[in-house]
């Protein structure tokens, strides 16, 4: 009797569990749904594609890896994967210098805190293409502020968006102005800090760069990992800015194509040249790129990414 | 004497740290942080001057800093010159479509993950993490095609039907939100015979408005600024957004920059003013994404 009132109990827990399972895919369905229709499924597309030829009009022909092999001989290709990391290395790394060095002097109690951080976010709200507008303006070589700026001063005064050598530096340039978000990240990050350990450091005797280098930048290396591989990301799609500044000399990689990143370039393949299948074995490539270089990053950030056991 | 002459010492000593504490502490950070703001507005600064400048006074050198009689007419000019208010009523519909999609199917999405307890629920959790390091072009040629397909190219079909599956990021910070909302609190419900969804719909949405409003607002950016999705999708320029019309006063030889910074600084003001409104759940929103 005793054994057939736990089988009772047993079919009840399943009975339970079964419900508990039924309501929890109903809940996430809409995100399954999504995720196989808009990801799952075209990813496993995207790989077919690429090993098609394929213009959108008539069906796929299945050419094995010529596409990848033609990516291989493609200058343009080479090209924008420089152009592209050229932006990663030089944008990414510097901007997140910057971001932290001001929220790391807004984090010294400074009055006027909370301007200082409007102040910087706001830039991050205008739109992209209004803000790539209004740096075109701002860079404009003949009549643009900034070289009359640099004239005043008695400084060389780059032909920004025309010269082949300075497409890059100003889109870098540009690139500062949006580090808002990073920094109100940091800040966040910062504020988080606890007390104690800086307190503990100065009674033995710790200057501020050891304070830096030993508590705050390993308390807020999480913050660090996180933003380095959304950087990474974004880097590796860099489009908008890019697609704009080459407007300027009415062509899609700029001069000499300078600003032919990446996803211009594969933009470029898909929609402009129709080639569908060679733009899709360039998007399997940037797949595997992001994928290795993410994953790089995580195994080295067992040696650099602190997680406090108190926070 | 002698006592007291290594008081004073002392107290000399302990003055001149305070100033250069002082200095080192309070005025530099400040003239830092002071010139650093003075350029990070000064772009805002030179939209505004530009977009009340005539033809004239924007190309002449040297330079003119101030205008000598604020042109308004670039407005009421940047504003007929291209169907500037279609475009914005398509980008605000595109918008409003989009944050209702996202409204329904987030939080949903974001419930199922955080507060019931059923097998595979991590595994689902971790996958979907994971499609967040998935770049928009790997997706982009298959989803083209297929909404090719479907007939839905050059219709706003394509920029709003994803945000009614929810999507990763805005269900990661809903389900941090509704982590920290004490489950003492929809214990006694469920006791009662309360069903999920009940406890979903009047206990956990009306305690999660200010996450649920921090979507919505990421959403409104999201679909207001975007430009590679109505770029792939909308050709009729009937039915461009306000991101892909501003570009028709790049010319092929020049650019009318006073009524593009005109129509720029319309494109732009509204969020502005929207942040004004909104600043702390803002700040809370970017805040909340740094921690994993």
């Amino acid at each position: 009797m005793a054994h057939s009132k736990l089988n009772t109990n047993m079919a009840g827990i399943r009975k339970r569990e079964r419900k508990a399972l039924l309501t929890g895919l109903l809940f996430t369905s809409p995100w399954i749904l999504g995720f196989l229709i808009f990801q799952a499924y075209p990813i496993l597309m995207s790989m077919y594609y690429s090993l098609t030829e394929y213009n959108l009009f008539s069906p796929p022909e299945w050419v094995g890896l010529k596409n990848y092999a033609k990516l291989f001989v493609d200058e343009k290709f080479y090209l924008s994967l420089y152009n592209t990391i050229f932006i990663v290395v030089f944008g990414l790394i510097p901007h997140l210098i910057f971001a932290l060095t001001m929220a790391l002097l807004l984090n010294t109690n400074v009055k006027g805190q909370a301007l200082y951080r409007t102040i910087y976010f706001l830039p991050t709200l205008v739109p992209a293409v209004a803000g790539s507008l209004l740096w075109m303006w701002l860079l404009n070589a003949q009549y643009g502020v900034i070289n009359q700026i640099l004239g005043y001063l008695g400084l060389y005064q780059p032909n920004w968006l025309v010269d082949a050598d300075w497409t890059k530096p100003a889109i870098v340039l540009m690139g500062f102005w949006g580090t808002g978000t990073t920094t109100v990240m940091y800040l966040a990050a910062l504020q988080d800090v606890p007390k104690v350990y800086y307190e503990a450091a100065s009674i033995d005797g710790a200057n501020l760069w050891r304070k830096f280098w030993h508590i705050t930048m390993p308390a807020i290396s999480p913050v660090t990992l996180f933003l380095l591989i959304m950087g990474l990301i974004d880097g590796f799609q860099y489009f908008t800015q890019g697609f704009i500044f080459a407007e300027a000399s009415q062509s899609i990689g700029g001069p000499e194509n300078s600003l032919l990143f990446y996803a211009i370039y594969l933009y470029q393949v898909a929609f402009s040249f129709l080639n569908m299948g060679h733009a899709s074995a360039m998007a399997w490539m940037l797949f595997v790129f992001v994928l290795a270089l993410t994953l790089l990053i995580f195994k080295t950030s067992a040696k650099w990414v602190y997680y406090g056991g108190e926070k | 004497m002698q006592v007291t002459n290594e008081l004073k010492t002392v107290q000399l000593d302990r003055k001149k740290r305070t100033g250069k504490q002082i200095l080192k502490e309070s005025v530099l950070p400040h003239l830092l942080l002071t010139l650093v703001g003075l350029l990070f507005l000064f772009p805002f600064a030179w939209l505004a001057l530009t977009s009340v400048k005539t033809e004239d006074e924007i190309f002449r050198i040297p330079i003119v800093w101030w205008p000598t009689q604020f042109q308004w007419s670039n407005y009421s000019m940047a504003v007929t010159t291209i169907p500037f208010l279609r475009y914005t009523l398509n980008t605000l519909f595109i918008c409003a479509v989009a944050i209702c999609g996202q409204l329904i199917s987030s939080p949903l999405v974001a419930y199922g993950l955080s507060r019931i307890q059923f097998k595979g629920r991590d595994v689902i959790f971790i996958v979907m993490m994971s499609t967040m390091i998935l770049p928009y072009q790997v997706t982009m040629i298959p989803m083209y095609v297929l909404f090719n397909k479907l007939g839905m190219l050059d219709s706003y079909w394509p920029l709003t039907l994803p945000a009614f599956f929810g999507s990763a990021f805005y269900i990661f910070l809903l389900r941090q939100f509704f982590m920290n909302i004490p489950y003492e609190l929809t214990e006694s419900a469920k006791m009662d015979g309360a069903s999920e969804f009940r406890i979903y719909w009047q206990m956990i949405l009306p305690l999660a408005r200010p996450a649920i409003f921090t979507v919505a607002l990421f959403q409104f950016l999201g679909s207001w600024g975007d430009f590679l999705g109505p770029l792939l999708y909308l050709n009729t320029p009937d039915k461009w957004t306000l991101s892909i019309g501003l570009r028709s006063f790049i010319g092929e030889y020049d650019v009318s920059w006073g009524l593009l910074m005109a129509a720029s600084t319309i494109f732009t003001l509204p969020i502005i003013v929207l942040y004004f409104f909104v600043q702390k759940t803002f700040i809370q929103g970017i805040s909340m994404t740094g921690f994993k």
